[in-house]
């Protein structure tokens, strides 16, 4: 049931997001798609134990990979699919805990929040990355082919 | 009749430039990644015969220069308002495209991106707000909020992009207006939940906070970053950052008060 809830809850959040960033509206159901399979992606580590950090990496990495499968498709630019996929991982709460312990001069706790909020920001960067060079080196096998 | 030609010849010339540096201005307003204006701007220029050309975007302005037979020609324009409208970078490309298949001369192509330079955004500014109220509410869920607080935080979250959106019409800085939808937020969360509406602030507060994390600027940055475009990859993760302070720093008033 959990699971049901995190699958409708995040298509619509992802298609929202689509929306707020005026996406082309026959694209709205891929942003919607990309951002449940990230989300999902992402839940289902975590609850199987993996760290945040690791979960991150693996969400990241398969949102961009589903958004360059489908520029490729729909020859349209990569952006358009990957930003309401990565938007429900950015650590919104993380960040808030962080803010709120300093606020509340604790700075032990605050400092921990913030660290990981910043190791989870930079996880979704690496699943970019990851994703980038992987359809480079797809990119070149074919120049190689074809040349 | 040799010096009307070659007038001629020169305004071709500018009008060619015109194109690329409208196509540039379209994508970049609307939140595309520096290396992909500047490749569209490259290829527009290479597809209309120009051998060389370079450009260089910063998030702020493009420089373009094209080599022909003459002295380079070399065009900036200035950058000053940038919004998210992923539809106009979807038409730019699809332009560009159809140019590389050499269906569209310089006149025709101005005309066509000039159009959608002028075009309205896809979603009216109710569909926007409604999309971001429904997203809060969402997002509240998968952070595994309960039922109670999902309507609090729909109302919540649609308030506070609307806040951001009036309060950037009246000041045009855009820190502030963050800072002031956090902060609405932040009040109407409180009052909420003083009020018995809302269970718990945390959630409502970081449901309803979503509509305003800076998702692009953060994508574009690691992928500006990646293509080696520096300064445009450091000076958007500064924007994104700064827009994160002005959000927690909303946030954090109303938990100081508390």
């Amino acid at each position: 049931m959990d699971i049901l809830i995190q699958t409708v809850t995040s298509f619509i959040a992802a298609a929202g997001f689509g929306i707020i960033f005026n996406a082309p509206k026959e694209a709205l159901w891929k942003c919607g798609l990309v951002g449940m399979l990230g989300w999902m992606a992402f839940f289902i580590l975590t609850l199987q134990g993996i760290g945040e950090v690791p979960s991150t990496v693996a969400a990241a990495f398969m949102i961009a990979v589903i958004s360059q499968v489908f520029s490729r498709v729909y020859k349209a630019p990569v952006i358009i699919y990957i930003v309401s996929g990565i938007i429900p991982l950015v650590p919104g709460g993380t960040a808030y805990n962080a803010m709120r312990s300093f606020v509340t001069n604790d700075y032990n706790m605050a400092l921990s929040y913030a660290a990981k909020a910043f190791m989870v920001s930079g996880s979704i960067a690496m699943g970019i990355v990851l994703s980038e060079v992987i359809s480079q080196i797809m990119k070149q096998s074919r120049l190689k082919r074809i040349g | 009749m040799e010096i009307e030609d070659m007038e001629q010849y020169l305004e071709e010339q500018y009008d060619m430039m015109d194109v690329c540096l409208l196509a540039g201005k379209i994508m970049l307003e609307s939140g595309a990644e520096t290396y992909r204006v500047e490749d569209t701007m490259m290829r527009i220029a290479k597809n209309y015969g120009i051998k060389e050309s370079h450009s260089y975007v910063t998030p702020t302005g493009i420089m373009f220069s094209i080599e022909t037979e003459e002295p380079t020609k070399t065009k900036l324009i200035r950058i000053s308002d940038r919004t998210t409208d992923l539809k106009k970078v979807m038409l730019v490309n699809s332009t560009s495209r159809r140019i590389a298949n050499g269906e569209l001369d310089v006149p025709q192509a101005y005309r066509i991106l000039k159009r959608i330079y002028k075009d309205d955004e896809t979603y009216s500014l109710k569909t926007r707000i409604a999309a971001a109220a429904i997203s809060s509410g969402c997002f509240l869920m998968m952070f595994q909020g309960s039922w109670a607080d999902f309507i609090p935080a729909v109302i919540i979250g649609g308030l506070g992009f609307a806040s951001v959106v009036y309060v950037h019409d009246l000041v045009l800085i855009k820190f502030f207006s963050e800072f002031m939808a956090a902060l609405v937020i932040g009040l109407l969360a409180a009052g909420a939940v003083m009020t018995g509406l809302g269970q718990e602030l945390d959630k409502i507060i970081i449901g309803s906070v979503m509509p305003l994390v800076p998702g692009l600027l953060i994508t574009n940055a690691v992928r500006d970053l990646i293509a080696g475009h520096f300064i445009s990859g450091l000076s958007k993760g500064a924007e994104a950052f700064l827009t994160a302070f002005a959000i927690g720093s909303g946030i954090a008033v109303v938990v100081t008060l508390l």
